[in-house]
């Protein structure tokens, strides 16, 4: 299937059912976590990078990839970056880290922090910190 | 016994994908004391078809640096779209995507930047993103923006005014988790609910099932909302395939706009340049859609397919002749960011991108208004570009604005994203633009709606809170007959439904198992067919747990969409987008009598539609 969970590694604190975008990442009996149902699964890997075990893995597509290779991730916000481990069936690795983010998690300012709008501006066709940041003919009005 | 939880907002954003987000930001920006509701059937930081991530921005105009005009941008979408846009929508979003772009730039997405600090370019419209956290970060402002958000919260209906069935007062929808029913009452209610895969038979078969192209979460459910509540449909004939990297659907753009690899068949052949003059003769129309460049994606698509139908397939992309140890990230950052089996796939075939080509095919049809296609709600346009007005409630369906931008032909009901029709080619920065849109007008709608007393038909609540679960109560009436499985006489489960629904689309509504091609007698047993499929669900549908019947609601807004498809492909006679699918009793386009708009409306007492056409206004 294409996420598993390893039963020595699964402590069913459920952050992969939490996050799962196909609602298939569900509790066992024995409360520990496992894909119900591996053909909803797009392979996005949010439960595998989701998860402070590494208790989940991946074994591609039945109907048309060929086993032994493998993909391994690790998603550190702290570093704020991405790191993959690909192997190929005959061996071969591959490494990448790419950037996630240039600000700190939870830094965005909310609109209602900012100064209240001009209310004529609700009836005109600018946006949001249009004025602030944009070329005014980016909004020009036919 | 069933629990209700009843929810009063001021504004109800139903999914928080891309326009969700953007709705709810907006709605927070002009409406500072509103309360906003977002309700989501998944978990808002990673929902949506940007759930995975994504590589690039495809809508980035550059006009604070000249690099484009709105005007270049509206025609170059007219054209991919053979001739049929609302430009009033596409000119209306193109205007604020940038603004959406700086904003994403402001709040952490990391963008490719020159050594000037200016974005750098995969094409002449898109840019290119390290985005694997574009979702989480879009959500993070859509979160501070919200009064609430309701996860794993799945809306089957909308809810009517008890007064006025034409005024949409809120929404209706479980818990899929402890089977919680929400009422959301709301004044104003934004559909943002995503497009449709899963309605044709997948490529894929078994386990690979999953790995469609646009996420199987998308279960056309802004369609289902729309269609059952009487919303006016526009354009869902244009339901299109992608030319895709074979099984595992890899994105495509950056490698040929970036790093420019060439498409051959089997023997080196650019299919276009071998189809182009046959293809002048049907498909020119009046406005030389052949000779446009960039040549409109449909007619590469089906010069690919003539190729492959010729039996000189396969089509490869000729990764090995562009790809070098210096740029080699690039391209596995792209499958990376948002198509993590591409990656897999050339590890377990053992697939070196410097030494071969890959394999691609056009996929099975998905039904969607944010990518290169337009299916969706007829929407009002931007009030300062009125085309032709609406002087009445039935006019509507024929009109390019009633007063509200974004607004459905239903009062007090907006539509973004893949929910609003005719307005191609916004993919994940647009579609955020225009849930801002779509807010901002609802905003508006409130204020001067302020004395207006709303609140959803009780009887219309009562009904559906005990519809929701025929499912399940069908199930634990029937489970006992049987001795286990899921075969018996008087069940259907959701994937036989899906089954049934995607082997008919497939063969009949032009799926890839038809090579694209349909005509007026295939459509009709489509229909037929379909009809069976719908009174099946009607009375045979059940589910075990709130699971099975999430995903049996997503099956009823599938068959919804489907039905929709089906009636628009018949309507239109003729062939405006042969890579999409050809209409084989009218092989060609007809810029004639079909250079239109095709509109419908269904009518949910009497399960009956009715459809017409409109005539596409230039702006100039």
């Amino acid at each position: 299937m294409p996420t598993f969970v390893y039963t020595s590694r699964c402590v069913g604190c459920g952050d992969c059912v939490d996050i799962c975008p196909s609602d298939i990442m569900h509790y066992t009996k024995d409360r520990k976590t496992v894909n119900i149902e591996p053909d909803a699964c797009w392979e996005c890997l949010n439960c595998v990078k989701v998860c402070a075990r590494f208790a989940i893995d991946v074994r591609s597509y039945a109907d048309f990839v060929p086993m032994g290779h493998s993909i391994s991730v690790f998603r550190d916000e702290k570093s704020q970056k991405v790191y993959w481990r690909i192997k190929y069936r005959n061996g071969k690795v591959k490494e990448f880290a790419f950037p996630i983010r240039t600000t700190p998690w939870g830094s965005i300012r909310p609109p209602y922090e900012m100064p209240e709008p001009d209310p004529q501006d609700l009836y005109s066709p600018v946006l949001s910190f249009e004025k602030e940041s944009v070329k005014r003919a980016e909004v020009s009005i036919k | 016994m069933t629990r209700v939880s009843y929810v009063d907002s001021d504004i109800l954003i139903i999914g928080g994908g891309m326009a969700g987000c953007g709705a709810a930001w907006e709605a927070r920006y002009w409406g500072r004391n509103l309360k906003i509701v977002l309700v989501e059937k998944a978990n808002i930081d990673r929902s949506g078809a940007v759930a995975m991530g994504l590589s690039a921005i495809n809508t980035y105009l550059g006009l604070r640096y000249n690099e484009n005009t709105i005007e270049d941008y509206v025609n170059y979408v007219k054209t991919d779209l053979m001739g049929v846009i609302r430009e009033d929508l596409v000119y209306d979003y193109a205007r604020h995507v940038d603004s959406t772009v700086y904003l994403f730039d402001e709040w952490g997405l990391p963008i490719f930047k020159d050594e000037n600090g200016r974005y750098v370019r995969e094409g002449r419209w898109q840019i290119m993103i390290h985005g694997e956290s574009y979702k989480p970060i879009v959500a993070e402002a859509a979160k501070k923006s919200a009064s609430e958000i309701y996860n794993r919260v799945m809306v089957t209906h909308l809810l009517k005014d008890s007064q006025n069935p034409n005024r949409v007062a809120g929404a209706i929808g479980f818990n899929v988790r402890d089977g919680r029913v929400y009422v959301f009452r709301s004044k104003a209610v934004i559909v943002s609910a995503g497009g449709g895969s899963q309605i044709y038979r997948p490529r894929s078969t078994s386990e690979g099932k999953g790995r469609t192209w646009y996420p199987h979460w998308s279960s056309g459910s802004s369609y289902g909302l729309l269609i059952e509540a009487g919303a006016v449909m526009t354009m869902m004939e244009a339901r299109f395939s992608v030319p895709r990297y074979k099984d595992g659907y890899g994105p495509v753009g950056a490698w040929q706009l970036m790093l420019k690899a060439k498409q051959t068949n089997a023997y080196g052949q650019d299919p276009f340049s071998l189809h182009k003059e046959e293809l002048k003769k049907l498909y020119n129309g009046k406005y030389n859609y052949v000779d446009a460049f960039p040549t409109p994606t449909n007619l590469r698509v089906y010069s690919s397919l003539l190729e492959l139908r010729q039996g000189n397939g396969p089509i490869y992309l000729h990764t090995e002749q562009v790809l070098t140890e210096k740029n080699e990230e690039l391209g596995w950052e792209d499958f990376l960011d948002m198509t993590i089996t591409q990656a897999i796939l050339w590890a377990g075939q053992n697939i070196d991108p410097m030494k071969s080509p890959s394999e691609i095919l056009p996929s099975e049809p998905y039904v969607m208004g944010s990518h290169a296609t337009e299916c969706g709600a007829w929407a009002s346009g931007p009030e300062d570009i009125v085309i032709k007005e609406a002087s009445s409630v039935d006019e509507r369906g024929t009109s390019y604005s009633w007063g509200y931008n974004r607004m459905s032909t239903l009062d007090g009901l907006f539509v973004a994203g893949d929910a609003c029709g005719a307005s191609p080619h916004k993919f994940s920065s647009g579609s955020f633009t225009e849930g801002r849109i779509a807010a901002k007008s609802a905003v508006r709608y409130i204020k001067e709606h302020s004395d207006e007393k709303v609140s959803p038909d009780s009887s219309q609540v009562e009904q559906l809170t005990v519809k929701i679960f025929e499912p399940m109560e069908r199930y634990n009436k029937n489970k006992g007959m049987i001795t286990g499985g899921k075969v018996s006489s008087n069940m259907m489960w959701y994937d036989q439904g899906m089954a049934r629904l995607q082997k008919l689309m497939d063969e009949y509504a032009g799926g890839w198992s038809s090579w694209y091609t349909t005509n007026e007698h295939m459509l009709l047993r489509a229909k037929e067919l379909l009809a069976y499929l719908k009174e099946d669900f009607i009375n045979y549908a059940v589910a075990e747990d709130y699971h099975q019947l999430l995903r049996t609601w997503e099956l009823w807004h599938r068959i919804l969409t489907a039905e929709a498809v089906i009636n628009h492909m018949l309507f239109r006679k003729e062939t405006r987008w042969p890579g999409y699918y050809v209409r084989s009793d009218f092989p060609a386009l007809d810029d004639d009598n079909w250079r239109v708009f095709v509109n419908s409306k269904y009518d949910s007492k009497t399960g009956t539609w009715k459809l017409w056409s409109v005539p596409v206004v230039d702006l100039r």
